[in-house]
């Protein structure tokens, strides 16, 4: 069994079968992506603990936020999370002109997403609103300056969860720069395809933290001026 | 145990396939791998124990005369560390686990082997980096790390500790995650779930625990060293942060991690019991999934540390109930086991003293948690020596003596020599002894009032203190022994065969050291766990289709 | 030996379209509640509104763009065992803040003192 099984391309020395293999990195990725959960799952606990705390200061804290450019990165990556389904689907049909072009489509809406967040991060600069000593120093008015030390809570995990997704982002776009590379090599086949759609589960996951990042950061202090 | 005569010794093996440098630290060979945690976590156990030495030295006397306080502070932090994060942590799974996980299934590696042996330069890079903030003058916030003495207030590495931990948290999620895979996608054909080892079932119960816990810690500390560096208001209620939030965040982790340290250990010594008393496990089932019920109950009573911080009485309740809970998996460990050595042909070789040992200590250990699960007693007992008692009688008298048994039970399997019969039991009885010595008047002078981390203590005190320091050395002895003549048998021990001890278990079937791929043959698995009528058979049928193939 | 196979089921693509239509709609609308002060008529109910359209909007994605409703029921354990051990998390912390006894201050009293900018 083990003899013929080593003339398959693609099949590591140590499976016996391309299913086994298949079924080895599925599961494994999703175990990763559980870890990933519980890795965003503490400062999703420090979210929920802080503004049980300072409702106040996160309302004043989420003020600070652009709700246009938060739902146009919101638009991005849904649309991000498409493309990137539709090229695990043309993996599957073994179609590698649609396959490389949707990957291309996902990376740049990947690096679009990460321009505008580029931007949002420097306007919390300018202003002073980076929470980290030596940098914080907002005037007195912006934000409240009653509500300064819990806005600053506010700012490090907004700083903390968006930086930490970003870094997904980035490690993201590096994935998918190498599966462009392999796909225009021609390595995909229909019956070759896993790593594709295991780098979308992760591309999917990141996108499932927006999702939830979006209300929790941007829009929880919306209504409270009823809107830009 | 005079089978090695008939075996086919074969000559080319995992550890003579490749003798350069390069081969052993680029292996992708998951034995080798084992092996290089062995070594690896070996040298951490020998810091952790000359720290530990140095603690029981200062108390000999009540009077702190051979170190300041602020270094006694560093030396206890240090012993803690080295222990629980580069000892306990990857002792059984990252060695035994790596090394016997994929032959007990069949396979010839584990699902990833670039990860596994990525997890092994994670876990260096770890400890280098701990062993250069112990060279910089080590930490002086306890291995709990609390804030905000720990973010703000202490002058030591806490920063560069912290991302020691880190990236070593990630060496143990990747190990686990191989585990995980493997368990499920590479069983040998006819190895059904309840065909298992218990040594599997205890390491898929494990990996769990490594999965789903240790992110929430390295988000903990990744936050701690954040609040240090740019002094936000995180933990330090000073800046509008939480201290209660770090010992949720934290023990949500470090308390099943308790069990990353224990279950292993369990696992091997319920391979030790069957195989040493020649019975099935009596319970199979119920031992199984009293594993994972440990498992999953671990991650429901982290509050039981909290018991007098801040937390809410109404949460401490419920974090005490079910703490009582976990009692109920782990009685049915020690009645399985008990139950199966009742009337087994019972062989008292070494790694049946250290199952044994386990049994009786493990019990204290565990008994002696329920008096600190109780609210109210909690108050007197809670930051005494009697908890440094009770967590030292489930990590050295339960997770250490487990390793200890295993390791002696599979080296003729790892290295193909038998270890001396005669020095393995005189080193375990001093190991029992010293070992009851040290700790067990700790009971006693927590109960007393001593508290523990410090240096000078109450006059009345130094008699059981004498007592236990003098236990220590006789445990250090305990301890060494085992260095020497492990090494001696790799060279001069007997020849073990393939089976010395007549064991069941697909580990047992290939030949030691086992070949690279672990099999020459496909294994096929065709009887329960533990059927000992079918070894000889088994063996049989393994040789013939060794030959045949 | 395991005890599914990992078959091949291509989701057709008008799935896809209609997943991301239903996200698009989703989006929308949480930005749309997010203008209304509904915490006048109940504390969290703002949140609430904003966590439930958020959760509807990950299970689609779940289990379309990431195949879960195809999946194998092994895949359909691990995510389901993800939420119930970040669950865990959650709500046994929040059980120890949300029952504080009383006479120990709440954070939560002054929520009328609410500052209005401009």
């Amino acid at each position: 069994m083990a003899e013929h099984a080593t003339h398959v391309p693609g099949l590591a020395h140590h499976f016996v079968s391309m299913e086994q293999q298949k079924e080895a990195g599925t599961i494994g990725m999703w175990i990763f992506l559980l870890t990933e959960l519980m890795f965003f799952g503490g400062l999703f606990l420090a979210y929920a603990i802080f503004r049980y705390k300072y409702p106040d200061g996160f309302l004043q804290g989420s003020h600070l936020l652009s709700v246009p450019l938060g739902g146009l990165n919101t638009f991005i990556l849904i649309l991000s999370s498409l493309t990137m389904a539709l090229g695990v689907y043309y993996s599957q049909m073994g179609d590698r002109k649609k396959l490389v072009a949707f990957l291309t489509m996902t990376l740049l809406l990947g690096l679009a997403f990460l321009v505008v967040k580029f931007f949002e991060y420097k306007e919390k600069f300018d202003h002073h609103l980076f929470p980290a000593i030596g940098f914080w120093n907002p005037a007195a008015d912006h934000p409240p300056e009653q509500y300064h030390q819990h806005v600053r809570v506010f700012l490090w995990i907004y700083f903390a969860m968006t930086g930490l997704h970003a870094l997904h982002m980035i490690v993201g776009a590096g994935i998918l720069i190498t599966l462009i590379y392999l796909a225009r090599k021609g390595t995909f086949t229909k019956e070759y395809n896993s790593p594709v759609e295991i780098s979308g589960l992760y591309w999917h996951f990141v996108d499932i933290v927006w999702i939830f990042l979006f209300p929790l950061l941007y829009l929880t202090g919306f209504h409270v001026s009823g809107g830009h | 145990m005079a089978t090695e005569v008939m075996e086919t010794t074969s000559t080319r093996n995992y550890l003579n396939n490749g003798h350069t440098v390069k081969s052993w630290l680029l292996t992708l060979d998951h034995k080798r791998i084992g092996l290089l945690y062995l070594f690896s976590i070996s040298i951490f156990f020998a810091i952790g124990g000359v720290y530990a030495s140095l603690i029981r030295l200062e108390l000999i006397t009540p009077e702190g005369d051979l170190m300041t306080a602020e270094t006694y502070n560093k030396v206890f932090t240090m012993h803690g560390v080295m222990m629980i994060f580069f000892f306990l942590i990857p002792s059984i799974p990252a060695v035994m686990g790596n090394f016997l996980l994929p032959i007990m299934l069949g396979a010839k590696d584990v699902a990833f082997p670039k990860l596994n042996l990525l997890s092994w330069y994670i876990f260096i890079l770890g400890g280098s980096l701990m062993l250069i903030t112990m060279i910089n003058g080590g930490i002086d916030t306890g291995w709990t790390f609390y804030p905000p003495y720990s973010s703000i207030y202490s002058n030591t590495q806490v920063t560069l500790a912290g991302v020691s931990i880190f990236i070593t948290g990630f060496s143990s999620i990747l190990t686990g995650l191989n585990f995980m895979v493997t368990i499920h996608t590479m069983r040998a054909p006819g190895l059904t779930w309840f065909r298992l080892p218990l040594f599997v079932w205890a390491h898929y119960a494990t990996s769990l625990i490594q999965i789903l816990g240790t992110p929430v810690v390295a988000i903990t500390v990744l936050a701690l060293a954040l609040e240090r560096t740019f002094q936000i208001g995180i933990f330090d209620p000073k800046l509008g942060g939480d201290p209660v939030l770090f010992q949720h965040m934290f023990w949500f982790y470090s308390h099943p991690a308790v069990y990353i340290m224990i279950l292993p250990s369990m696992g091997v010594i319920s391979e030790l019991i069957a195989n040493m008393t020649r019975k099935r496990i009596f319970g199979y089932h119920f031992v199984a999934f009293s594993s994972l019920a440990i498992a999953v109950f671990g991650f429901l009573v982290w509050g039981h540390h909290m018991f007098t911080s801040s937390q809410s009485m109404y949460a401490g309740m419920v974090f005490s109930l079910i703490t009582y809970a976990v009692a109920i998996p782990s009685a049915i460990k020690i009645f399985n086991w008990t139950a199966t050595i009742y009337k087994g042909s019972v062989s008292y070789d070494t790694p049946m003293i250290y199952a044994l040992a386990f049994i009786g200590l493990f019990t204290v250990g565990g008994m002696t948690g329920l008096f600190l699960a109780a609210l109210g007693l909690d108050v007197h007992l809670h930051d005494t020596y009697f908890v440094v008692a009770h967590f030292h009688y489930v990590m050295v008298g339960g997770a250490i003596i487990g390793y200890l048994g295993g390791i002696h039970f599979w080296w003729p399997k790892m290295t193909g020599r038998m270890y001396p019969e005669v020095w393995g039991r005189i080193s375990a009885a001093i190991i029992f002894l010293g070992f009851n010595l040290t700790f067990f008047p700790q009971f006693v002078v927590g109960y007393l009032g001593m508290p523990r981390r410090y240096h000078a203590y109450a006059p009345e005190f130094q008699v059981l203190h004498i007592l236990s320091s003098a236990g220590a050395s006789i445990l250090a002895v305990g301890f060494i022994m085992p260095v020497f003549y492990f090494a001696w048998s790799v060279k001069f021990g007997k020849k073990a065969g393939n089976n010395p001890w007549m064991a069941s278990g697909l580990e047992w079937q290939t030949s030691s050291p086992p070949p690279t791929e672990n099999f020459t043959y496909q294994p096929v698995v065709t009887h329960e766990p533990y059927e000992f009528e079918h070894v000889e058979e088994i063996k049989n049928a393994g040789k013939l289709e060794n030959k045949t193939a | 030996m395991a005890e599914h196979t990992a078959e091949h089921h291509i989701v057709p693509l008008k799935v896809y379209f209609a997943v991301f239509g239903a996200l698009m709609v989703f989006t929308a609308i949480t930005v749309f509640v997010a203008q209304f002060d509904l915490e006048h008529y109940w504390g969290p109910l703002n949140i609430i509104v904003a966590m439930t359209v958020a959760t509807i909007k990950a299970t689609l994605v779940v289990l379309y763009f990431m195949h879960v409703r195809y999946s194998s029921r092994l895949t359909q354990v691990i995510v389901v065992s993800g939420l119930f051990w970040l669950a865990i998390l959650l709500v046994f912390t929040l059980m120890d803040y949300l029952s504080e006894p009383a006479g120990q201050p709440s954070w939560a009293s002054n929520r009328k003192t609410i500052f209005l900018p401009g």
